[in-house]
């Protein structure tokens, strides 16, 4: 306590900063505030806009019916079901989304940060990272129309569903899970690789001083390490699957009740079939989409919002258990 | 005769050569687990005799992309007694212990020259993961792995053989090494903690732990207790004087009284130049080059 005092430096910065007001700030300090605050009041209250007036609307058009009950063709509103299909066919999608992409994305991560850094594998790392960025930044429809061309191939029929004549749709859970990969697939890396970006060179240094192999080091040591890196790219990865409309649209054939295919392999038939997701589920029954049900959309799409909230919670929930896990790691303890 | 001049010279008189630098340490509490530096002398001057020798070194030069970190550097590494490698910033001294286990090899540009020699055979003859079991190294920043206490030191003994051995099979080895380092009474009631858990001291005990468990023949430690308060630094200090029984000890330290508590040999390193090398006393109290006497007197450093 006797050291700020003595020294009449401090004790000065001490009493200015005490009366510092806004009284005694610029007009350009004012101003720039007032617009700072302005610019987070105003986004804050088109969020708060968005998830008040959907939940006020979903809880006052769900009802647990809907959830358990398929949808059905009908003309009175009371006739057309629910969307338990629709419901299904997200987590559907999500699964083989998620189970494509996630070791693409880590393998492809452990490979650029662990062994692309030198020698000639550097060059070849960076076209993997910018084809990455190129596919993230690339639109969805986009990568449906490109989803359709590649799977509407002959060779590739046994993939998606056959339409009257013979022709090959293109459209099948499969085919619509494996595009949707692309896009689950660039937050995952990203997350992986800033993981192991961020872990200290002397950690991997410590499991090949007590001779352990690389990949035993990768193994054991660094993929537990990044566990929580995993955990947010794979949750950053099923929010951007949920939320798709496009790929589901085109390439998931836009039947509202799961359509599964004919011939092939009987387990296989409900993969190779078509369906819908919550998302085509809201476009159809809006008034831009086909059904027009509104009151059934608002309760998808409250539910569906429900899920994508949830979701970014369980993101924040990890990074904040992450951090405070480092904060008592050894990186962390260094005076 | 010029150059005894010039050492003349270079020596001011009223500093005697017998006192090494000691650091003071300021503290909220006496340091009571620590021994006055005067007394630990007194008790760790009981010299153990040298053992076998385990690392020969000749004429060892390491360069990163052409330029000389470390130059033709021999030295010899018995068992029963710690090597501290001392000197300036930059001389050379953590690219030399690097050297020992190969681990310089994972730095691209770096190339080696010279034998290094580990119990009559070439290092270079080794896999490199056999090598470094049998040569064990502990860094600068404790890093314990993200994982419990118990399987950071059942790491390093697990993958040492094809079969995976069972958890009982393990346990005496990890507990004996865990009391080998010292940590054992102060885990024992919950091995499966996590060890990020452990505070600094005990961690990096941990990684001395963990690297002993298999049994080395040698232990690098890279300025061990650089990142640790005076008192682990002391129960560290302790442990490398207890563990030289059973291997060979070789530490990098900044710190010079620590050199002067632990090392029975130093080497002094200068601009990657091995200066001088030999018992503690002779470089401390009677040192031939004149570099060694200003770098232990603290003129420069």
């Amino acid at each position: 306590m006797s050291a700020p005092l003595a020294n009449p430096r401090g004790v000065a910065l001490a009493t200015r900063g005490r009366r510092s007001s806004v009284r005694t700030w610029r007009w350009s300090d004012r101003l720039a505030v007032l617009a700072a605050w302005a610019a987070g009041l105003f986004l804050c209250a088109v969020a708060a806009a968005v998830v008040i007036y959907m939940g006020y609307r979903g809880i006052e058009y769900l009802r647990p019916a809907l959830l358990f009950s398929r949808p059905a063709p009908g003309v009175a509103q009371s006739e057309t079901g629910g969307f338990l299909d629709p419901l299904l066919g997200t987590m559907l999608l999500t699964a083989i989304g998620i189970a494509l992409a996630a070791p693409l994305a880590i393998c492809s991560a452990l490979w650029i940060v662990e062994y692309g850094r030198h020698g000639r594998a550097r060059r070849m790392s960076r076209v993997v990272e910018s084809s990455i960025e190129v596919v993230a930044g690339t639109p969805d429809i986009v990568i449906a129309l490109f989803g359709v061309a590649l799977f509407q191939l002959h060779a590739l029929a046994f993939l998606s569903s056959t339409g009257e004549g013979g022709g090959v749709t293109g459209q099948s859970f499969i085919v619509a899970g494996a595009v949707m990969s692309l896009i689950a697939l660039p937050p995952i890396f990203v997350a992986t690789r800033d993981g192991l970006q961020a872990v200290p060179a002397h950690l991997r240094e410590a499991a090949y001083a007590l001779g352990k192999t690389r990949i035993a080091t990768i193994r054991r040591v660094l993929l537990p390490r990044v566990r929580a890196n995993l955990a947010t790219g794979v949750t950053l990865g099923v929010s951007r699957i949920v939320a798709d409309t496009a790929i589901v649209i085109v390439l998931l054939g836009d039947t509202l009740r799961f359509e599964p295919a004919t011939g092939g392999l009987p387990g296989l038939r409900l993969l190779r079939g078509t369906g819908s997701s919550l998302t085509s589920y809201v476009f159809d029954n809006s008034p831009a989409g086909e059904a027009g049900a509104p009151q059934k959309a608002y309760a998808a799409a409250f539910v569906l919002l429900v899920f994508v909230v949830a979701l970014n919670l369980v993101v924040e929930r990890i990074g904040r258990a992450q951090a405070s896990s480092q904060g008592l790691a050894a990186d962390g303890g260094i005076a | 005769m010029t150059t005894a001049v010039a050492e003349l010279k270079s020596n001011e008189p009223e500093r005697a050569l017998t006192v090494p630098p000691v650091r003071t340490i300021v503290l909220d509490r006496p340091p009571e687990p620590v021994r006055p530096v005067s007394q630990r002398d007194a008790v760790r001057r009981i010299g153990l005799a040298a053992g076998p020798e385990r690392l020969r070194l000749e004429e060892v030069s390491v360069s990163y992309g052409g330029k000389d970190a470390v130059r033709g550097v021999s030295l010899s590494i018995h068992q029963g007694e710690v090597l501290a490698l001392i000197g300036p910033s930059g001389c050379g001294k953590t690219t030399l212990l690097r050297t020992l286990n190969r681990l310089t090899e994972l730095t691209p540009n770096a190339a080696r020259t010279g034998r290094i020699v580990l119990d009559g055979h070439d290092i270079h003859d080794l896999e490199d993961t056999a090598l470094r079991a049998r040569v064990a190294m502990v860094f600068q920043q404790p890093n314990p792995f993200p994982m419990s206490i118990f399987d950071n030191v059942a790491f390093a003994l697990r993958e040492q053989s094809r079969r995976r051995p069972r958890r009982a099979e393990l346990e005496p080895l990890v507990l004996d090494a865990l009391r080998r380092a010292g940590l054992y009474e102060e885990v024992k009631d919950d091995l499966h903690r996590p060890a990020l858990r452990l505070s600094g001291g005990q961690q990096q005990r941990l990684c001395i732990a963990r690297a002993i468990a298999p049994r080395p023949e040698v232990l690098l430690m890279d300025e061990p207790c650089s990142a640790l308060d005076p008192i682990s630094t002391g129960v560290v200090e302790d442990l490398i004087h207890e563990l030289r029984r059973e291997l060979a000890v070789v530490v990098v330290t900044h710190n010079l009284a620590q050199a002067h508590r632990v090392a029975d040999k130093v080497a002094f390193m200068y601009l990657g130049d091995l200066v001088e090398y030999g018992t503690a006393q002779q470089v401390f109290e009677e040192s031939r080059a004149p570099r060694t006497r200003d770098y232990v007197r603290g003129t420069f450093g």
